[in-house]
């Protein structure tokens, strides 16, 4: 059987030794950072139930929210849009630069940008797009998906930054990670002042207020949302809270969770565009909500925990699978625990269903999640979906049983019943002892990285029988 | 009479200490001054750090009360008058620092918190590459919740509203933090006591 483009991706990443110690090193050190960070594990356990249940409640009521937020948004002057999916939201967004005639726009950090891939309908509609996030900014220039949803270059070391920052007009003179940041810093600042529009993500949206809450350590994100003329946010619509009150909560547990940091540099709360009288802010502020195959997961009243993310990266920072592999193997926007959980939803079983199947379910995701995303009984919950009989159940799942081989289904048939039936059982056992000697030493691909085992010389339930008849007698 | 602080001086003192320590951690500078030597002191900091243009609110008590004292002295003080487009490139390229006043802080976090308005805009805090923010030290709550729960803000709520926590920095490149990337690479915060 020759390797999925999965399995491909796999051992490039495993291959690529510099990257993944680049990797590993910094998901330690994230893992340190954010122990140190809660240093009270009583205080821990109530802050995350308090933000689990403000998350947990805000999807429930997903529409009700929605509503209010796109009221008290337009209250406050804000444009809102909805877009079903990645082709509308880009759609829509081009429209908007264009009417405006708007050539090039600066961008803060987005994900739902990298999912819906706005950065090449901009491109396609003939506008140029500039990257200010550091991280994101060092991926443009080496044209790469991001690692990681809150550091995307984390797989990149000082030296192999510096060698990408050769190609800019003012390359830098040595590769100390002060005078990388100076560089960028310095290339940037024209594109700020010249950008005809900046386009940004949200962290949160305030129901209550029409608030649009963005939080970062850079100054980038308030550059992009604060100095041109336009102002585009791009969320997906799971991201909304009801209370400005649920914000402390979160915000305790947001960057701690990320990178361990109390709170990031900047908390950025946008009540609208600039008004009458102001002498800054952009003129126009637009919010694009994206849905995308997100209410669809609402609908399933399980399977909606997924959305309760407020995306800090913990699940990854702490998954073995995420450390060794890095993010640009999972080959697409979400990686680590909560992109298999997520993308399966969203892009269906069929093109995702095989990344279930790298997880150990050794549960350190779940135990790290600052809003209690039941991560590894998700995981679990999609590989039965996965494997179900196709046509077995009404599901709003895509894919359902496509990841289901009539072999393996077979087997687990056979296992099922002889270990439900003690005779069966014993009987298999006799039958794998007597023929020892046979068992084979290779079925690939499971020896491929395994040792096979042999059962042992004595039986244990031989073993123990004599072990408690010679008890008896002594 | 006792000779002991009352509990909510000591309470105002420990926040201070609390608040100083938090943004020091983060490479913000705290100066402890009083309402009428500030100026003076800021002066000193302009002469130190060689900062020429300083960006001030004309329309605030406190950027009038700084120009009073700064007219006399090689500082040029450059007033916020006019929408960003009529001199955006200035503001990008000529100004050294800006002083801004803040609406209160958060000690636990070492966090102020600003609510720009048109006398005192928001790129002010953002684009020179100083940051000079005047703090009354009776403006310090303990955490954000409770800053939050005092809802002592402008009502309704202002286009922007900011918590600064310290310079602008990123650890984007091997998790290493670096110090003034797009924001202010300096934040001084005058405190009142």
């Amino acid at each position: 059987m020759s390797p999925t483009p999965f399995q491909q991706r796999i051992t490039r990443a495993l291959n690529n030794r510099r990257a993944a110690g680049n990797i590993r090193r910094a998901m330690l050190g994230l893992m340190e950072k954010r122990q140190r960070a809660f240093p009270d594990a009583a205080a821990l356990a109530a802050l995350r139930e308090r933000a689990a249940s403000i998350r947990r409640e805000a999807v429930a009521h997903l529409p009700q929210r929605l509503q209010q937020l796109q009221q008290q948004c337009e209250a406050n002057g804000i444009q809102v849009h909805w877009a079903a999916d990645a082709a509308a939201a880009n759609t829509l967004i081009c429209q908007i630069l264009q009417e405006q005639g708007v050539e090039r726009v600066v961008k803060g950090k987005s994900m739902v940008s990298e999912e819906i891939g706005l950065n090449s309908a901009l491109a396609a509609a003939g506008i140029e797009a500039v990257e200010s996030d550091l991280g994101e900014y060092i991926l443009q220039l080496a044209d790469e998906p991001p690692a990681h949803i809150v550091a995307p270059a984390v797989h990149k070391d000082r030296a192999e930054v510096a060698a990408l920052f050769q190609q800019l007009p003012h390359p830098p003179a040595d590769d100390a990670i002060e005078t990388l940041t100076a560089t960028a810093r310095a290339q940037l600042r024209d594109t700020f002042r010249r950008a005809g529009a900046g386009i940004s993500g949200v962290n949160f949206m305030i129901a209550e207020t029409g608030t649009l809450c963005l939080i970062e350590n850079e100054g980038n994100g308030r550059m992009s949302t604060t100095v041109p003329p336009i102002h585009i946010a791009i969320t997906g619509i799971e991201k909304v809270i009801e209370r400005f009150a649920d914000l402390p909560t979160l915000l305790a547990l947001l960057p701690r969770s990320a990178t361990g940091q109390p709170i990031t540099t900047y908390v950025n709360l946008i009540q609208g565009p600039r008004r009458a009288g102001e002498l800054d802010g952009p003129q126009q502020l637009h919010l694009v909500l994206l849905d995308q195959g997100r209410s669809q997961i609402a609908a399933d009243p399980a399977l909606r925990d997924t959305l309760r993310c407020i995306r800090c990266g913990a699940c990854m920072n702490h998954c073995p699978v995420y450390q060794r592999l890095g993010g640009q193997a999972y080959g697409s926007t979400y990686p680590g625990p909560i992109g298999t959980v997520f993308e399966p939803q969203q892009q269906g079983l069929a093109s995702r269903g095989e990344w279930l199947t790298a997880c150990t379910l050794c549960g350190a995701c779940g135990e790290v999640c600052p809003v209690k995303i039941p991560l590894p009984q998700l995981i679990n919950r999609l590989r039965f979906e996965a494997v179900r009989p196709v046509g077995s159940v009404d599901s709003a799942l895509r894919g359902v049983g496509s990841q289901r081989r009539w072999r393996e289904a077979l087997l687990w048939r056979l296992w099922a019943a002889v270990a439900s039936h003690p005779r069966y059982w014993r009987w298999l056992l006799a039958l794998l002892h007597r023929g020892r000697r046979f068992t084979p030493t290779h079925i690939a691909p499971w020896s491929d990285c395994r040792q096979l085992r042999r059962p042992a010389a004595i039986n244990l339930r031989h073993h123990i029988a004599a072990v408690t008849t010679n008890q008896r007698r002594s | 009479m006792s000779i002991l602080p009352e509990p909510s001086m000591q309470q105002r003192a420990a926040r201070i200490e609390r608040f100083t320590r938090a943004l020091e951690a983060v490479q913000g500078e705290v100066w402890p001054v009083s309402a009428d030597t500030w100026p003076q002191r800021l002066l000193d900091y302009a002469a130190q750090q060689g900062i020429g243009t300083l960006l001030f609110a004309p329309e605030t008590h406190h950027g009038r009360y700084f120009l009073d004292v700064a007219q006399h002295t090689p500082i040029q003080c450059l007033p916020y008058l006019d929408p960003i487009e009529a001199w955006k490139e200035t503001l990008f390229s000529d100004v050294d620092a800006a002083l801004t006043g803040c609406h209160g802080a958060i000690a636990e976090s070492g966090t102020l918190i600003l609510t720009p308005d048109a006398t005192e805009p928001r790129l002010m805090s953002l684009v020179p590459e100083r940051h000079i923010v005047l703090l009354d030290a009776d403006q310090i709550h303990d955490t954000l919740s409770d800053a939050v729960a005092a809802a002592d803000w402008p009502q309704p709520l202002p286009t922007n509203l900011l918590l600064i926590s310290g310079p602008s920095k990123s650890a984007d490149i091997e998790q290493t933090l670096a110090y003034g990337v797009h924001g202010p690479k300096q934040l001084l915060v005058l405190l009142l006591l």
